[in-house]
């Protein structure tokens, strides 16, 4: 890290607080948040100059330093592979997410608690258009409701019956389980499904259910959003049981419609992800939290005797004193503060592979945000994960209008494996600018030969690529000792739910007995809540 | 708004109720005092307005508006005539915003959508149809199935000149958006129907349209099969698909290329010769221009046309002419030949026919026939077959079916391949078996000889009446129709119902054939226009309640309708037209069963001064009979000269009644299966 010249730190006072937080990603952000609102004395800190940490939205030149520094500590961001091509310009006007692909659902208690807080009156969003699936090396849409399931062209007319009584299952299902029935028939004609299914794997449900293989991958990779090949049995490395899928099924369905505005299940924050943190940090300093960037912690001190944590030492020089600390997962934690507890051990893959494309054209048209889910198998034979991919557009303010951003992400174990996917599912989407001059002589060829070739081609011409990258973030898992918590990297999934319910974790362990931002904390602001939450 | 359960009206606050409707009663008061003295002052209308804001309900708050609307426009351009159009402008939106909110209290007010046409139907000004149709938005976005609101667009779009097909569009909008819509579905057959007519633009190949519709309407009910908006559209193409645009005949009687025999009895007894045209749909224009005659003896002046329909109507299914003193041309040796030619419906229809004495007379007795009582239990008879031959009803229906009935035929048997495949993962959908017996009957209908499908069908009627019971009378009456036109399919399958009546001893012009279709569970009549030759019918031991459609069945002798369920003698109307029935058998029937019948005003009657009080009726009233309670059964009996009537068994039978019966038919000799005096 270049030298700063001390003099230029501002000194900080108190110099003792009941927490100190020394990160300002998405995690960390909420348990300063939480601990403000209750009532503690918060110091959060960072050390770059700007807001987010690894849940941040950086302008193109800033992501690319960002991701490929050597000094982001060991390795976080590894294997990144740029395109030749020059950046896009004008290069800041691209916001890139660290935390892309990633989503909200309408329901989710993200959104819950965006609403709670107050967080909402700092950020608006926007609604994803359509939702695709790469099938049979094409983009259909997914049937994810009775009315898109009328609509759609690709399914059969046997499958459009077969799905919809699927749904129709699942519905029942849901409403009994909420209006709280116990009975296993429901009565007045609704049906739940028995206990036995719940907790089997829902893709042999969803085979009990007769859906043929297409539907299935619908369902399991496009709509209950998994990331493994569950068709594996028992090598499959997270199995979905029908319970999980049937929960997320529901997140899903009460999403849609939950805000008038919003079109489908999901809805994408305007300037990008980074503001989320960002948002929970002004409820925090409307509570008294302190903020100061640019300001890294150099050292953590620790009490002789006990050798406990008793405070850390900034990099301006300055001590200040704390009971508890919440650290980036960047932070080399010393050895001396071990040995730590993870939150949720699992055997999760240690990477995720990364890629950032930028076009000047839709995928689909008259459709700008767009989720893409590439089911295992679909890209490559021994493909095992998902690829999820989303496209983003200038309505969300993170491009120029007319320009697209598409990130993309599976789980990897190996991370060269990881970044062919990512490769193999651009190639599928977009023509690589490298290759025009090829492509113009192959059309001229056609042009002689036959009339009806180049139309037909035309109607297939995919997005062309103006910039793209890929690389591989390591997956690290929060953790936690008496006074010292790690915060969690973004997760492969897309969204924040395992983000937040570590979180709480979290915060349930340093405060226990504490309320995690109890439902009036933002009781001034309640009345507009609704509006406010709700994309425009 | 729909399939939500309503819920219960707040209870509200005793006070404000009572409040509420004092203030309610002295608005009313009031606008009653303005509108019987016709003040319209701006201060009057503004009651009106409070009113109708608090309830629209109120249609002579809405008419006296209308009034007021008039009569302050009237005042306008006698006065002033520069300020003419600023003027009407601000009533009109005045108006219109008042209706507006009373819209808001109540979408479904008839009296304020029927205000807001009345407005904009005067043609005052240039509507504001951007207005008009953001207001549409708004109403469909609320409830998409408004009924109200689809209408209020219908006026909109044809006051604005909106083309059919922009506003196909929007049905298919609606429809994208949530098919489970009647309204946007029907709108969209009122509209494809138009374009179809009109052969617009993109709307000349009409199979290929319907195909299209054929297309989106599976997407419907394979996505929801429990959805019943998709259905109905369904078997609007369903109509479109099997049933013919043009109406043509599908038979005659006589029937082309007929040699009718003529006992010399019939021609003693009878005047009148029936001629008789069935078609496919109502027609109406059967007269002296359209039907031409060509025959030495008679010409078309001989015979006038009547329809004959159980109401009034100028147009009908079955047309009957009468050939006066036809016996008067049939001695000669080479009998009476007749051609007639009929011109009406696009295309011309010939029939010959020719009309004999017959040589193997009846040894009959002499007299008037019917000195024994006629007996019902005919022996099946091996011979039947001859006759028959002669008589081929079945030949215009064969015929027809060579229009090139290719694309209707494929699309019907592709329909009903997808839904054998559908009602065979979804057994306990009867829209899917609804769906697929309907097909399977148009696809019978069609095809010639189309017989293949009739087993299949009454199987599907019979699952249906167990799975859908609250709807077992329509499926018992569908039913009924398939039966009769299995039996009536063909010469063969007719032959199994036909016996030959042995015993009696009137004057027939065929061989005395009885058609027999009794204890067959039938509960409507149809087909009759392959029975037109019967003069013998069976009926007993059904379930009848109505005889809709004997009316056809001119030469009908003998007719038995005994243990049915006929309850009321109205419910006999349509045999009031036979004039050659001498036997009719009533009973065990349910006449006078139920005490009010619902039917009675859909008769002729003297209380709707649709028939005159007769000489009978007068002379009954003097002996006492209350007539008010009979007139039915008086004007049925008056119509008819029966010879042998049963009446057994029914409730309404007592002695008064006998007599009554036996001073309306003088000619009567059988009552009940006694001789009359």
């Amino acid at each position: 890290m270049a030298e700063i010249p001390t003099s230029d730190y501002p000194t900080i006072d108190p110099t003792s607080f009941d927490l100190i937080v020394s990160s300002t990603g998405l995690s960390a952000s909420l348990l300063a948040a939480a601990a403000s609102v209750a009532g503690k004395s918060v110091l959060h800190l960072d050390s770059n100059p700007f807001y987010g940490s690894h849940f941040s939205s950086l302008p193109l030149p800033s992501f690319l330093s960002y991701i490929s520094s050597p000094s982001s500590p060991p390795n976080l961001y590894s294997d990144v592979e740029a395109s030749s091509q020059s950046l896009p310009e004008p290069s800041r006007s691209y916001l890139v997410d660290l935390v892309g692909p990633r989503l909200l659902y309408c329901s989710d208690e993200t959104v819950d608690l965006l609403l709670r807080s107050g967080a909402s009156h700092h950020v608006e969003f926007k609604s994803v258009d359509s939702s695709l699936v790469y099938w049979d090396g094409k983009l259909c849409s997914v049937p994810d409701s009775r009315q898109a399931i009328f609509k759609d062209k690709s399914l059969g007319l046997t499958e459009k019956s077969q799905m919809m009584k699927f749904f129709k299952l699942v519905q029942s299902h849901i409403s009994l389980t909420r209006s709280g029935t116990t009975t296993e028939s429901g009565e007045e004609g609704g049906v739940m499904i028995p206990e036995e299914d719940l907790e089997m794997p829902f893709v042999e449900f969803l085979k009990k259910q007769r859906l043929p293989p297409k539907i299935r991958a619908l369902v399991l990779y496009a709509i209950a959003m998994a990331d493994y090949e569950q068709d594996n049995g028992d090598s499959c490395k997270i199995v979905v049981s029908t319970r999980e899928g049937i929960e997320t099924i529901s997140l899903y369905t009460s999403s849609i419609g939950r805000f008038a505005n919003a079109v489908g299940a999901f809805i994408y924050p305007m300037y990008g992800h980074g503001e989320l943190p960002q948002a929970f940090c002004r409820c925090a300093a409307v509570k008294g939290a302190l903020y100061v960037l640019r300001m890294p912690v150099i050292d953590i001190l620790t009490d002789k005797e006990s050798n406990k944590y008793i405070g850390v030492r900034l990099a301006s020089g300055q001590e200040i004193f704390s009971s508890k600390l919440v650290l980036d997962p960047s932070y080399q934690i010393p050895a001396s503060l071990s040995p730590r507890e993870t939150v949720v051990s699992s055997n999760l893959s240690s990477y995720v592979a990364k890629g950032v494309c930028i076009t000047d054209r839709s995928l689909e048209p008259n459709s700008a945000n767009i989720l893409l889910v590439f089911p295992p198998k679909s890209l490559h034979q021994e493909q095992s994960t998902a690829v999820r991919a989303l496209q983003i557009s200038g309505n969300v303010a993170v491009c120029p209008s007319g320009f697209f951003i598409v990130h993309l992400s599976t789980p990897c174990e190996d991370a060269a494996l990881g970044k062919e996917y990512i490769n193999s599912a651009m190639k599928a989407l977009f023509n690589s600018r490298e290759l025009p001059a090829e492509s113009v002589q192959a059309q001229t060829k056609e042009e002689g030969e036959s009339v009806e070739a180049p139309t037909q081609e035309e109607g297939e011409t995919k997005p062309t690529l103006l910039w793209s990258c890929a690389f591989v973030q390591e997956l690290r898992e929060a953790s936690y000792d008496g006074a010292v918590s790690i915060c969690p990297m973004p997760d492969a999934n897309l969204d924040f739910r395992n983000i937040l319910s570590t979180t709480r974790k979290l915060f349930q362990n340093m405060y226990p007995g504490e309320e995690f931002i109890p439902q009036n904390s933002a009781a001034d602001n309640i009345d507009d809540d609704a509006d406010e939450g709700s994309p425009e | 708004m729909h399939g939500r359960p309503r819920k219960a009206t707040k209870q509200e606050d005793p006070a404000a109720a009572a409040a509420k409707s004092a203030r309610l009663r002295e608005l009313q008061s009031q606008l009653l005092h303005f509108h019987h003295n016709r003040i319209y002052t701006k201060e009057a209308v503004s009651v009106s307005s409070k009113l109708l804001e608090i309830n629209p309900e109120i249609y002579t708050g809405w008419n006296y508006r209308k009034l007021a609307f008039q009569h302050n426009l009237k005042e306008v351009s006698d006065t002033d005539t520069d300020t003419d159009t600023e003027t009407i402008k601000s009533a009109i939106e005045d108006e219109l915003r008042m209706v507006e909110v009373a819209l808001r209290r109540n979408p479904k007010s008839y009296g304020a959508w029927y205000h807001r046409k009345w407005i904009l139907g005067q043609k005052l000004v240039l509507a504001n149809f951007d207005h008009e149709f953001r207001l549409l938005d708004m109403l469909l976005k609320a409830d998409a199935r408004n009924f109200h609101g689809w209408n209020y667009r219908r006026f909109i779009a044809r006051l604005k000149d909106v083309s059919e097909e922009e506003e196909l569009k929007f049905t298919m909008d609606m429809i994208n958006t949530n098919f489970s819509n009647y309204s946007a579905w029907h709108n969209r057959s009122m509209l494809l129907s138009k374009l179809l007519r009109k052969k617009a633009k993109g709307f000349h190949e009409e199979e290929s349209i319907l195909s299209d519709e054929f297309e989106l309407v599976r997407q419907a009910l394979f996505t929801d099969p429990s959805d019943q908006s998709g259905w109905f559209y369904h078997l609007w193409l369903l109509d479109q698909t099997s049933t013919p645009h043009k109406p043509h005949l599908v038979s005659s009687w006589p029937s082309d290329k007929l040699n009718i025999e003529i006992s010399a009895q019939f021609k003693e007894k009878c005047e009148r010769f029936p001629i008789i045209f069935c078609f496919n749909q109502q027609v109406d224009g059967v007269n002296l221009a359209t039907v031409t005659i060509n025959s030495k003896l008679v010409s078309s002046e001989h015979i006038t046309w009547k329809p004959l329909s159980a109401n009034n109507s100028r147009k009908s299914k079955i047309w009957v002419g009468f050939l006066e003193n036809f016996n008067k041309y049939c001695d000669n040796s080479e009998g009476l030949s007749v051609e007639i030619s009929v011109h009406c419906c696009e295309s011309i229809v010939h029939s010959e026919f020719v009309m004999k004495l017959s040589h193997m007379d009846h040894q009959g007795k002499n007299g008037d026939g019917f000195e024994e009582l006629f007996l019902w239990d005919c022996p099946k008879s091996q011979e039947i077959n001859p006759y028959l031959v002669s008589y081929d009803p079945w030949r215009l229906r064969v015929e027809r079916v060579e229009e090139d009935a290719k694309w209707h035929l494929d699309t019907l048997s592709a329909e009903i391949a997808l839904f054998k495949e559908m009602s065979e993962c979804d057994e306990d959908s009867k829209f899917v078996k609804l769906t697929l017996t309907r097909l399977l009957g148009a696809h019978n209908s069609i095809k010639s000889g189309g017989s293949a499908y009739f087993e299949e069908i009454l199987k599907l009627y019979d699952d249906l009446i167990k799975l859908d019971a609250p709807h077992y009378r329509y499926y018992r009456d569908e039913r009924s129709l398939v039966l009769l036109d299995q039996m009536t399919s063909s010469k063969d399958s007719l032959v199994e119902y036909c016996s030959r009546c042995e015993n009696s001893s009137f004057s027939c012009i065929n061989p005395q054939l009885c058609i027999n279709f009794s204890g067959l569970n039938l509960t409507r009549i149809g087909f009759v226009e392959r029975l037109l030759w019967v003069q013998i019918l069976d009926l007993s031991h059904n379930n009848l309640t109505s005889l809709l459609g004997l009316e056809a069945l001119q030469l009908l002798v003998c007719l038995n309708l005994s243990h049915n369920q006929i309850m009321s003698f109205t419910a006999l109307e349509p045999i009031k037209s036979l004039q050659s029935l001498k036997v009719l058998d009533l009973s065990f029937n349910e006449i006078g069963s139920h005490p009010v019948d619902t039917t009675r005003y859909l008769c002729s009657s003297p209380l709707s001064h649709s028939c005159n009080v007769t000489e009978t009726m007068e002379e009954l009233a003097r002996e006492n009979i209350k007539i008010g309670d009979f007139w039915e059964a008086i004007l049925l009996f008056e119509s008819l000269q029966l010879a042998q009537l049963d009446m057994q068994g029914n409730p309404v039978t007592n002695e008064r009644f006998r007599v009554l019966v036996e001073k309306v038919i003088p000619c009567l000799k059988w009552l009940d299966g006694k001789p009359v005096r």
